[in-house]
């Protein structure tokens, strides 16, 4: 009787903290600015099953897809079983499920061939990670220190909760055995693990198979509540964040309201520009800037976007800014505005935000408290290093999109500082003056047509 | 080996090329809009561009017009650069003028301005049917209005294509460049990087205005490496082909001779125009637009 009051504490415990970490996430996302997500269920949900469950975006890189794949077949069916060690901790019931019969020794054999492969595919990742040199996404400022441990740390715990689950079942079947029972289902691995345990006796085995139970599920749900802390979180918030795609071109950018309100203001003097919106007490709200200096200042998307991104790199493997050494990383912009939300907003149980320095050209960070995204963390030689060419955007599994925050902090820069390189100020001027980028007359526009010939020619 | 007339095609006409203006004073509107874009008005080479693509719309009797003096720069890089002031107020103006005129339909050669025009301007009260001329050269190819005959054959030339970031992934056009070549029954080949992978040319997103920030290497070169690279590793491929007829290059003629990197955008023209010149490539391996390309197959340059 002790036990199932023990794991209901545990549960009870492990989902609470759970629910306080995904509360304090939750908040840090809604600091972002208001976007209307709302609609095109058909097309949202469309895309959800094929990019998000269906991993289609994966499948542009065949080798981590098919690694990939595995870990997240096995992810989800191993869960099945995780519901099993839930009504057996709870009710004190012995492999609830295996009432399925053959569907029950199916469901065990699936479990543990993707187990084992699991650990295959772990380790293949940990070696892409790991070996000299790495694959070279898994290299750059932003993944060392905390992220670069954070992704091994995931690679160990997911080898040890296979090793565990296996562990239990040898055990279970040891024991069995030793009882001349027969153990309901089918365990191709751990049929074979069972005979390297000793067949002492019947109370020893009991306890292995105990302590196997306890470590398999103390695992899970410590894992559960390391993820908010961890780029891990993706397996979560992957589904959200693609279900909250943009579902326009990816050429079009977003329009600033407010400046439309004031251009047609200017060309119409009878426009009639909408009240500022107001607090409830009908007080005037403090003046939102152009464009986004810190994290509040972006849409809540981006912000679900930070929490989506597992730090793979696929999007600054393929920047062309990046690929020829220059700064930007949109895999850096987007570690950083979560880094950024938590130090200023709420911060994960685990916490060491990634300090740049000269490696990075960034000015030493005296005063913490006001370093904001821009400039505390994402420097202006990263934002105007970008060509705006969407291979980021088109390259994240998840459709996490770093070109709207790289324009947004661009924005800032150009709207609220005018900071802009000298020769963008100059193309400015060009459009203000003549029209057109370049610093020519508009009265040659069309001297193109001059002089110009076509062949006659028959159609036949 | 650029583009030259057909010989058996002497006759030529000299074209006025028609404004908006001119046809709202004969109380008419034309059927589309040829936005030249500034580019295609201003820079040297791509006027070039803005040219064959006239005489593709002469050549096949559309019921087109430019803007003229009255087009001004759509505010894409403004936008891109960050300076949203300033492109919703080019686009207002141009929403302005082009509303005036009761224009519908619009064809450009610069995905640039296609993309800004067709997803941008929307939302500012612009409302227009746009399409790029990669699409459109592919619809007459279709129609049968141009054969791509008569002029120069490019049969058996080498061609690759460079996709544009504004045509690709920005809006998913990634055949209809390709078709129009196809056309030209010339031997394409891919980059590696192509279509939604495609890297880009360096230009986009206001680079065109500025320095690059401090690197190993400018953009525009990684990827002419890579154009040249296929190029030469398809002539490669070509020579190992024992057996089988291939036009070979003359003896002692550079393995690249007369092949050629097509683009479908004025950005994309300078960055690779530059990149061969700076590989110093500029004699054997050519950058064309699509435009260019089809009016020189069709032997309509005069």
């Amino acid at each position: 009787m002790l036990q199932p009051i023990l794991f209901a504490l545990l549960l009870l415990a492990a989902f609470g903290l759970f629910a306080w970490q995904v509360r304090k996430i939750r908040a840090n996302i809604l600091v972002g600015r208001d976007r209307d997500m709302s609609g095109h269920f058909g097309e949202r949900l469309n895309k959800t099953l094929l990019v998000a469950f269906g991993q289609q975006k994966m499948f542009k890189r065949v080798t981590p897809a098919v690694l990939h794949l595995v870990v997240y077949v096995g992810f989800i069916v191993i869960n099945i079983e995780v519901i099993e060690i839930i009504i057996d901790g709870l009710f004190g019931t012995h492999r609830f499920l295996s009432f399925l019969g053959p569907v029950y020794s199916a469901l065990m054999a699936v479990n543990e061939t993707l187990a084992a492969l699991v650990i295959v595919a772990v380790a293949a990742f940990w070696w892409r990670r790991n070996h000299r040199p790495p694959v070279q996404r898994f290299t750059g400022v932003e993944l060392r220190m905390w992220p670069k441990l954070d992704a091994n740390i995931i690679l160990y715990i997911e080898v040890a909760l296979m090793a565990a689950l296996f562990f239990m079942n040898s055990a279970d079947i040891r024991l069995h055995q030793l009882e001349g029972k027969a153990l309901p289902g089918a365990f191709p691995v751990s049929h074979f693990l069972a005979n390297l345990l000793p067949a002492t006796s019947v109370d020893t085995l009991e306890v292995l198979e105990r302590a196997g139970w306890w470590i398999h599920i103390t695992g899970i749900l410590l894992f559960l509540n390391y993820l908010p802390s961890s780029k891990h979180f993706h397996i979560l918030l992957a589904f959200p964040n693609v279900w909250y795609s943009r579902l326009v071109p990816q050429g079009q950018f977003s329009n600033v309201d407010s400046i439309t309100h004031e251009v047609k203001a200017m060309m119409d003097p009878s426009y009639v520009v909408p009240a500022p919106a107001t607090n409830p007490d009908g007080s005037a709200l403090a003046p939102t800037p152009f464009g986004a200096k810190d994290v509040e200042d972006l849409p809540w998307t981006s912000l679900l976007n930070a929490y989506s991104c597992t730090e793979c790199g696929r999007c600054t493997s393929v920047c062309p800014a990046n690929l020829t050494g220059k700064l930007l990383s949109p895999r850096k912009i987007i570690m950083d505005t979560r880094d950024r939300v938590e130090e200023k907003y709420n911060s994960p149980l685990i916490f060491h935000p990634n300090v740049y320095g000269p490696e990075a050209r960034h000015e030493p960070i005296t005063d913490l408290a006001n370093a904001t995204l821009l400039r505390g963390k994402v420097t202006p030689e990263e934002l105007w290093a970008c060509t705006t060419c969407n291979a980021c955007v088109e390259s994240c599994p998840v459709n996490i999109n770093p070109l709207e925050s790289i324009i947004e902090m661009r924005r800032f820069l150009v709207l609220e500082e005018s900071a802009a390189p000298n020769s963008l100020n100059v193309m400015f001027s060009n459009i203000e003056n003549n029209g057109a980028p370049w610093a020519f007359s508009p009265s040659d526009r069309l001297n193109w047509a001059d002089e110009l010939y076509v062949a006659e020619k028959v159609t036949t | 080996m650029t583009p030259t007339s057909s010989p058996a095609a002497p006759a030529k006409r000299q074209l006025t090329v028609p404004t908006v203006a001119d046809l709202a004073a004969e109380g008419k509107s034309p059927e589309i809009l040829f936005w030249v874009g500034c580019a295609g008005a201003f820079d040297d080479r791509y006027k070039r561009v803005t040219r064959a693509f006239a005489r593709i719309l002469e050549h096949v009797g559309t019921n087109y017009a430019v803007l003229g003096l009255e087009e001004s720069c759509t505010g894409d890089p403004a936008k891109r650069a960050g300076n949203e002031f300033l492109f919703q107020m080019q686009a207002m103006q141009n929403i302005t003028t082009m509303n005036g005129y009761g224009i519908k339909k619009i064809v450009t050669a610069c995905p640039h301005c296609f993309n800004t025009i067709k997803n941008e301007y929307p939302a500012l009260g612009g409302e227009y049917e746009v399409i790029h001329h990669s699409t459109y050269l592919q619809q007459l190819i279709n129609e049968g209005k141009v054969a791509v005959k008569g002029g120069e054959s490019f049969k058996g030339r080498r061609i690759t294509f460079h996709d544009s970031c504004y045509l690709g992934r920005a809006n998913n056009i990634y055949e209809a460049p390709r078709d129009v070549l196809a056309a030209l029954d010339a031997d394409l080949v891919e980059m590696k990087r192509s279509r939604a992978n495609g890297l880009c040319c360096g230009a986009g997103g206001a680079q065109m205005w500025k320095e690059p920030e401090p690197g190993k290497k400018d953009i525009n070169i990684e990827r002419t490496e890579e154009a040249l690279a296929t190029l030469g590793g398809a002539a490669a491929a070509l020579d190992n082909l024992r057996g089988v007829e291939t036009e070979r290059p003359a003896p002692g003629q550079h393995p690249l001779q007369g092949s050629i990197i097509a683009v479908g955008c004025p950005f994309c023209m300078t960055m690779m125009s530059d990149g061969v010149k700076n590989k110093e490539q500029e004699g054997i391996v050519q950058v064309f637009d699509l435009a260019e390309l089809v009016a020189s197959a069709e032997g309509i340059n005069a």
